[in-house]
């Protein structure tokens, strides 16, 4: 059987993983996803990724690439058909790089710590610092969109695909904790913007129905660290 | 008014990131010498309202943040020299690393420079082993770059200096060159490249803010 020459080692709940399925997809790149536990870790992804040890990793003739961010970079350097995935102005490219790292070491962390919180005020606190971080990011996307329905403008891009697919573990939560986060009065523009991702094909056909998450956030809550980055 | 301005502090191993990458394009800059410790400048705190933190490049009067989006921007904003690789692949592996240097190795580096006890112990090890992860990544390489310095040796800058003085200092070695000849060896290649040459960080200054630092430090023992 012939080895498939692009594959992508992961699970579907994995927001990390999603953002790499949503560039080979808007790239039209054929892959083989191979199903990797990231709690419960192959010998093969030990392999690829023996640094970080987590998914997701993608694998493009034999060469593993590893960490979601650095993987979508190398899909839209590595292949030119489809729509470029990073705006095409530095200034720009240098937004969407700075925010899409805020969201991935500032702001959804907070998301794991609420998770894992085990008294009411440590809960209220990181919901409020959640919140403050909304109000930056909805700055972000009044700049980055520059009046078009998305960060990266008419169509979906690199910050679209960093933050977006966090949006069904921010669904998972809403529900999980009855706190609506994407408030069309605090943050309207992140609110319409959210609501456009979400109704994505791109978006559907990767990341799971809000329920099979809210089940997930139910047999985490109290535990620590990701497996996935 | 310069067209590009970098605010900064000399004694911060980002800051001067970003000081070797545009000395490397030939680009003529005002730098800005922030006070990190004591009082920030209100422009700086305007031109990084998030994090507020040096390194801030401001360009054409719009600010970037944060090193390794900066050093990006100025591979891709001015010719000369390149920072990161051509090939897509080669540039992955070199975003990797970086990544790694500053999420694993330089935390770390500094919590073994800076914490006392078991907690220093426990980082000592820590960094060890990050260390040899990095030591294995230049076989056959003078630099992580290859034959010429890149984004990768850039970043890694805080070895060069901001770790082998601390440990000078306070006495304590974890970056030998027994336990790693092949970093040894890339430091010094690295701080002997022209550019780092011609370009040292004030060593009288960097030292003198670790003495104050380890003062410190030892009177909370």
């Amino acid at each position: 059987m012939a080895i498939a020459s692009v594959q992508l080692l992961g699970e579907s709940p994995s927001p990390y993983v999603n953002r790499v399925q949503i560039a080979l997809n808007l790239k039209s790149i054929e892959f083989e996803f191979i199903q990797e536990n990231p709690y419960d870790k192959s010998e093969r992804l030990l392999k690829v990724n023996p640094v970080q040890k987590k998914i997701p990793v993608l694998i493009h003739d034999g060469k593993p690439i590893c960490e979601s961010l650095i993987i979508v970079e190398y899909i839209d350097d590595a292949w030119n058909n489809g729509p470029p995935i990073l705006p095409s102005d530095p200034h720009d490219r240098a937004l969407a790089r700075f925010w899409a790292a805020y969201i991935d070491n500032k702001w959804f962390p907070l998301y794991r710590e609420l998770r894992a919180a085990s008294t009411e005020e440590a809960r209220k606190e990181l919901i409020e610092r959640i919140f403050e971080g909304l109000v930056l990011l909805e700055e972000a996307f009044v700049k980055c969109s520059k009046g078009k329905p998305f960060f990266g403008g008419d169509n979906i891009g690199y910050l679209d695909i960093a933050l977006g697919c966090y949006m069904g573990w921010v669904k998972a939560t809403e529900v999980s904790i009855g706190v609506k986060f994407l408030d069309e009065f605090k943050t309207p523009g992140l609110a319409e913007w959210a609501d456009k991702f979400c109704s994505l094909n791109d978006f559907k056909e990767v990341v799971p129905e809000t329920q099979k998450l809210v089940e997930i956030y139910k047999m985490f809550q109290g535990r620590g660290k990701p497996a996935s980055g | 008014m310069a067209e590009v301005k970098l605010f900064g502090s000399s004694g911060s191993p980002f800051s001067r990131r970003i000081e070797v990458a545009l000395k490397l394009k030939g680009v003529e800059y005002e730098f800005i010498e922030e006070d990190i410790y004591n009082k920030k400048s209100p422009l700086l705190l305007k031109y990084n309202p998030v994090h507020k933190k040096v390194p801030v490049l401001l360009h054409n009067g719009k600010p970037i943040c944060e090193s390794l989006v900066i050093l990006e921007y100025i591979d891709e904003t001015w010719e000369g020299p390149s920072i990161l690789p051509k090939d897509p692949y080669e540039r992955a592996m070199a975003r990797f690393w970086v990544k790694f240097l500053d999420e694993k190795c330089f935390p770390a580096m500094w919590q073994a420079c800076w914490s006392i006890g078991e907690e220093q112990e426990k980082a000592k090890e820590e960094a060890t082993e990050f260390l040899k992860i990095l030591e294995g990544t230049l076989s056959g390489k003078k630099f992580f770059g290859g034959d010429s310095i890149g984004m990768v040796d850039i970043g890694a800058n805080f070895i060069a200096y901001w770790f082998m003085l601390p440990q000078e200092l306070a006495g304590f070695e974890v970056l030998t060159k027994e336990k790693f000849p092949k970093l040894n060896e890339w430091k010094n290649e690295y701080l002997n490249c022209s550019i780092i040459k011609e370009n040292p960080p004030l060593k009288d200054k960097l030292t003198a803010l670790f003495r104050a630092r380890f003062q410190a430090v030892g009177a909370a023992k």
